[in-house]
């Protein structure tokens, strides 16, 4: 089975770290060394190589240790073995103590449902007797998360007090700061893009996940078929598209003038080898122009190549905090290694150049469909230059996060006469929250994604 | 209607066959699906059509009537099926069929369990997401619907990628021989909630699955038995809303003389467009939401089966 359908880790791989349930999403490069810093802690990622995407993990000192049921394991100190020693007699009690509380709990929580209210809970800020102070010798002495967030609540004059649903909610919020959680995902299109319009929007042009999915359907991206994209967004797009191809068919990444746009986003999908060969690159004017002499060409290939090369080297400047440490970490470790090396450098680039042969081929032919998501450059012109190149019958969807000009290319298209099936449309999503008795859409959504132009090229009469 | 095989890829750029498949495009909103058959025509309020006429033009194409209007013939892909297809059923639009794949992580080479069949809209969009190695196996507890939809299939060419099977799911589950083989498990069932044990036992590890249900105490009921088993309980609701866009004229506001009007002019209008410094209106290219739009479909409940490590 190919690399990218594995549902194990492995060295070298990105995986998503989903923190407490999406409050915090990170992008790594798992490697022995690497490190990740969740609350004041730096954790080592090695543990996370070999497991299984979808597994949980817990801080357990300097390492994430996968999470068992509602166990807890004490923070490990540095320091002599009898510390040590004692500190796993401490672990061993206080399993032994959740266990016995867990069941304990669930019978409280049934016991508990009545008709509670707040009428008579004042917030006079004296309802938890635990000072700072306490919470912090607790966590010296290797009381694990779990054991404090029992503390906290055996020391809350107004909890008992509480609604079940207060209780939930009390506790889940002490959860997340004294025992977060840690989810590994696979980073595919739909997690990375709702991690970048989480906390980078304007990098990928403010796409958010169903307006991506959108584009790869009315761009009817599917096997065997040679898409043309302009990806201005840190290739996301590119990334995608090239997912749903699974290896076959092409994606060619276009770019106006000579240097092309950043693919940056492309090397967290862990694409296989036979899928990054299918990414390739090529200037508007190469499909653009008449058959060039081999000369020419040659030079302009070389000249390009150089130009990606640096547009890369400054790309990588620009990337994730996280993502450039934990590269660079892969890096070091991939030097140390007989192996690796050869490996690397064998392995096929995503972006190359598109060979000639391929080229005349697409000009001959017409490239399957258009996918378009480039804010920065003035769409009519752009459309009218590139839209030509599909072949008849062939679906278009163009991206834009300003509705005029997009209406105004809409309008030109219709105007020339060169496509049909003209639509501009803007998704609408809207998450749940589906508890029992307490089911209601979530408050806080993203109220825009974008509007997407979507045609069907006709043959010119 | 797919490229399956890499020899096969250059088929929008070939001419119409006989035994074709077309959409044939009056408007936006009035497209039908027609199989060109030489001999044949078609008639429409603008004129006769013989099929005849069509074998050897390019997709793409427009092609006049005895009386001179006209219609083009198009590909055919998964979104136009979906607005020319036969409803049987209710079905599932764009909006929530692109996220329904998105959301389900279904590539090339996924193995997808549906059920029902219903009109095969959906069914069409994950054959193409899965090809060319993936395969789609929709069931149906209805024998004339599921046999309508495989006779839909081998119109439009997906018969290798989808296996149409008559079984109640809600009662039966899925067949012992799927356990522990799909990526993704889709549910359009009155009663997801019934389905979600079997589903949990077909589903491979990671494995996602998606329930569709119109009403809020559906996906209630589905998301309490999904705690059992799943997790990353998800519930989403996907609008479209469309656009109108058309050139509007605007009255000028500035008489002869008046020190502003130029820059007023220049202001105003598109760059397209170059103004008679004598016109009294001016155009711009305008947009604005249509009036209608589908208010509801169905919310859409995502989870992904638990590990066992």
């Amino acid at each position: 089975m190919c690399e990218s359908g594995s549902r194990v880790t492995w060295e070298g791989c990105s995986v998503l770290l989903d923190i407490n349930d999406g409050d915090r999403l990170v992008f790594a490069r798992l490697s022995p060394s690497a490190k990740l810093k969740i609350g004041n802690k730096n954790c080592s990622l090695q543990p996370l190589i070999g497991r299984p995407f979808g597994t949980a993990f817990q801080v357990d000192g300097p390492y994430l240790s996968p999470a068992q049921g509602c166990l807890s394991i004490c923070d490990l100190v540095n320091g002599n073995n009898a510390e040590e020693l004692r500190d796993v007699q401490v672990s061993v009690k206080s399993r032994d103590k959740v266990e016995d509380n867990y069941p304990e709990e669930e019978r409280d929580v049934q016991a508990n449902v009545d008709s509670r209210d707040n009428r008579e809970l004042v917030d006079n800020n004296t309802a938890q007797r635990l000072t700072g102070e306490d919470i912090e010798a607790m966590r010296r002495q290797g009381a694990g998360g779990n054991e404090i967030i029992e503390a906290l609540i055996a020391n809350s004059v107004t909890f008992e007090k509480k609604t079940s649903f207060s209780q939930e909610k009390y506790r889940l919020k002490k959860q997340k700061k004294y025992a977060p959680k840690v989810l590994m995902r696979r980073p595919v299109a739909r997690s990375i893009c709702e991690a970048y319009f989480k906390k980078y929007p304007s990098k990928i042009g403010f796409l958010r996940v169903d307006t991506l999915s959108l584009l790869l359907s009315m761009g009817n991206v599917s096997s065997n078929s040679d898409i043309l994209v302009v990806d201005m967004i840190g290739g996301l797009l590119t990334g995608a598209v090239a997912e749903r191809l699974g290896g076959t068919g092409f994606v060619c990444n276009s770019y106006s003038g000579q240097a092309p746009y950043s693919m940056d986003i492309v090397r967290i999908f862990n694409l296989s080898d036979e899928i990054c060969k299918r990414i390739v690159r090529s200037p508007i004017s190469d499909l653009l122009s008449q058959k060039e002499l081999p000369e020419q060409t040659l030079q302009h290939d070389d000249a390009c190549n150089v130009e990606s090369r640096s547009t890369d080297q400054m790309s990588a400047s620009t990337s994730m905090e996280d993502n450039s440490h934990s590269l660079e970490n892969g890096i070091s470790d991939l030097g140390a290694e007989n192996t690796e090396p050869a490996k690397v450098r064998k392995a096929p680039k995503a972006g190359e150049r598109a060979h000639k042969e391929i080229i005349d081929l697409w000009k001959e032919n017409g490239f399957s469909s258009l996918i378009i998501a480039a804010p920065e450059l003035d769409t009519w012109a752009l459309v009218r230059d590139v839209l030509p190149l599909l072949a008849n019958s062939a679906p278009f969807a163009i991206y834009h996060q300003y509705l005029q000009p997009l209406a105004t290319c809409m309008h030109n298209l219709q105007l020339e006469k060169m496509a049909i099936g003209l639509q501009i449309t803007e998704p609408w999503l809207r998450e749940y929250q589906v508890l029992p008795s307490r089911t209601h859409p979530c408050m806080q959504m993203s109220s825009f994604g974008g509007y997407i132009l979507s045609g069907t090229k006709i043959c010119s009469t | 209607m797919l490229a399956l095989h890499p020899a096969k890829k250059l088929s929008f750029n070939r001419p119409i066959n006989n035994g074709d498949l077309v959409i044939v495009y009056e408007r936006h909103d009035i497209m039908k699906a027609v199989t060109v058959s030489e001999g044949s025509v078609l008639q429409n309020r603008f004129g006769v059509f013989k099929h005849s006429e069509w074998i050897g033009k390019p997709f793409g194409s427009k092609v006049v009537s005895s009386k001179g209007g006209f219609v083009y013939l198009l590909a055919p892909t998964p979104e136009l099926w979906t607005l020319v297809l036969n409803h049987r059923t209710q079905i599932l639009y764009i909006a929530d069929i692109s996220f329904v794949i998105m959301y389900l992580e279904i590539v090339p080479g996924c193995v997808v369990l549906e059920s029902g069949t219903g009109s095969g809209s959906l069914t069409t969009s994950l054959a193409r997401a899965v090809a060319p190695s993936g395969h789609v196996y929709t069931f149906d507890f209805h024998e004339q619907r599921a046999a309508s939809a495989r006779a839909d299939f081998e119109r439009t060419g997906l018969s290798s990628l989808v296996t149409v099977q008559v079984r109640d799911i809600q009662g039966e589950g899925f067949p012992d021989t799927f356990t522990g083989m799909a990526d993704s498990v889709f549910l359009d069932l009155p009663q997801p909630w019934l389905v979600i044990p079997s589903a949990a036992k077909v589903l491979r590890h990671d494995g996602t699955l998606c329930s569709f249900s119109p009403c809020i105490e559906q996906v209630q009921r589905t998301c309490e038995t999904l705690r059992t088993c799943f997790t990353d309980i998800r519930t989403f609701e996907v609008l479209l809303r469309t656009y109108e866009v058309r050139e509007e004229k605007m009255q000028s506001l500035c008489g002869d003389g008046n020190g502003s009007l130029p820059s007023k002019r220049r202001q105003c209008s598109d760059g397209s467009y170059v103004l008679s410094s004598s016109s009294p209106s001016i155009s711009s290219v305008m947009a604005r939401p249509c009036g209608e739009a589908r208010g509801h479909t169905g919310y859409l409940t995502f989870a992904r089966v638990k590990s066992l490590s």
